[in-house]
């Protein structure tokens, strides 16, 4: 280490300084728009394995066993390689031709899906987690199924989850990295890249770390906000202490 | 008004409910009680659909509960259910407990929903917990809100199952009082408690239940002075002991 020559300046020069930008705004967005696509879906298939009706219960349970249980790199090498040989010819040869941004686009698809398969089950134990007599009293004064979860059971469900939904939604940005083995350009990847070209690994692989723990830390402070103004009164919550 | 005839649940082999039939007429209080596991929280249960039922049918102003085509939460809104642990809803304000069915289900508009639940808070002795949230209300309270929030719907009945059950001793008396005033008032009621002195004071007839089959149903003089079977007897002789 005595003999390591920092050269942390070359960070700052054209255009290593573009990768890192480019490299952790690709971060960023892959996680936001995989968020996206995890929290309605995981909430829908979360909501749809609670529910009486036994179809929907299926659908739900081999959605989580499917995703949840294949690897999540295994998961980007299928939906990039496997998957655009499946499809339809036409549509096959749309998502290999045209489809822009096909490591990305396929990227933010994967882990949307993946992540949605935690959601979902975080979904579902937060509407666990609330007695049966709940759902009664809604039913009781004249709500219907539906309207028992909108104004009920969820708002209390989501409640309980924050702090392991916040988890997830680091976990969605944490995995992104993994995009990097399809070919996206994200903060690790570009890292790596400027490893190759300038041999400053410490640098760049520090930068990379102090970014993603950035990010992480605004993140866990935010959601303890949300956690401490949708707090019920009269009741305690984690991000209240 | 309510009418439930020849009813039986099974939860597969065991039978909660054997072959129930009852009558409550418009204006008429009726207490149900029996030992734990009588079946008497499922049997009311079964007069608003919330618990499904095997066998028999349950009618209410005419329309059956049971029939697959019955808009269950369309009737379900003109009987009001109070239940033995409250079940406020957490996270609303005991006024926004009460005008959420108003809103949602009766389509007031707020301040229609609104008057009506000052008014209901107000007559509760509860006006100056209107932004309380439950878990700042004492089990008491918790119960008269939850009356409120009943009441709000203009229900043509009233469903009680075990009301005073999870209260403190103390707390019980306020909240029988609200629901003696109901029953002055000609209320139609189905009560499902141990409080025998309440039964005595307001109920026009007792149903005592054992082992999911209705075994008594009396006018209250009668229950109380000679009930005739003799399981009755003995509940009465263990519950009146002290």
């Amino acid at each position: 280490m005595g003999s390591y020559r920092w050269n942390w300046p070359i960070l700052l020069a054209d255009p290593y300084y573009g990768w890192i930008v480019s490299g952790f705004g690709n971060t960023c967005l892959i996680a936001v728009l995989a968020w996206s696509i995890a929290f309605p879906l995981g909430s829908a298939i979360g909501i749809a394995r609670t529910t009486e009706l036994r179809p929907l219960r299926l659908v739900g349970t081999i959605y989580v066993e499917v995703f949840r249980n294949i690897p999540l790199l295994a998961q980007m090498f299928l939906w990039y390689f496997v998957v655009p040989e499946l499809l339809p010819q036409d549509w096959g040869h749309w998502v290999k031709r045209d489809m822009p941004y096909p490591q990305f686009l396929t990227s933010v698809l994967c882990l949307g899906l993946y992540t949605a398969s935690r959601v979902a089950e975080q979904v579902r134990s937060g509407l666990e987690a609330i007695p049966r007599g709940q759902h009664h009293a809604g039913l009781a004064m004249g709500l219907t199924p539906a309207q028992v979860y909108r104004y009920v059971r969820l708002p209390v469900a989501y409640r309980i989850i924050i702090p392991s939904l916040t988890s997830d939604f680091l976990g969605v940005f944490k995995n992104s990295s993994l995009a990097l083995t399809i070919g996206v350009l994200e903060l690790t990847s570009q890292a790596r890249q400027i490893e190759e070209y300038t041999f400053a690994a410490f640098e760049a692989f520090a930068t990379a770390t102090l970014l993603y723990c950035a990010v992480t830390g605004i993140v866990i402070l935010a959601m303890r906000q949300v956690e401490r103004r949708t707090r019920i009164p009269g009741t305690i919550a984690i991000g209240a202490q | 008004m309510i009418e439930l005839k020849n009813v039986s649940k099974w939860y597969g082999e065991f039978r909660v409910l054997d072959d129930c039939s009852m009558r409550i007429a418009k204006g008429e209080v009726v207490v149900i009680c029996g030992p734990s596991g009588s079946g008497k929280s499922t049997l009311i249960k079964c007069m608003n659909g919330l618990e499904p039922f095997t066998r028999g049918e349950v009618t209410i102003d005419g329309i059956s509960v049971g029939a697959p085509d019955t808009q269950l939460p369309r009737l379900r809104a003109r009987i009001g259910m109070v239940f033995q642990n409250f079940e406020l809803f957490p996270h609303m304000s005991a006024a926004a407990n009460i005008n959420l069915a108003q809103l949602k289900v009766l389509g007031r508009d707020r301040a229609t929903a609104q008057a009506k639940t000052d008014e209901l808070l107000a007559r509760m002795g509860l006006a100056d917990h209107a932004t309380k949230f439950p878990a700042q209300l004492s089990g008491g309270q918790q119960q008269r809100v939850a009356i409120a929030r009943a009441l709000a719907m203009d229900p043509i009945a009233m469903l009680f199952d075990e009301p005073t059950s999870a209260l403190d001793p103390e707390m019980i008396t306020e909240v029988l009082d609200v629901m003696v005033g109901l029953a002055d008032e000609g209320m139609t009621m189905a009560v499902v408690t141990h409080e025998m002195g309440f039964a005595r004071k307001v109920a026009h007839r007792v149903v005592f239940m054992d082992e999911g089959a209705i075994i008594e149903d009396a006018s209250t003089a009668a229950f109380f002075g000679t009930p005739r079977s003799e399981r009755a007897q003995q509940f009465l002789s263990k519950i009146l002991q002290h």
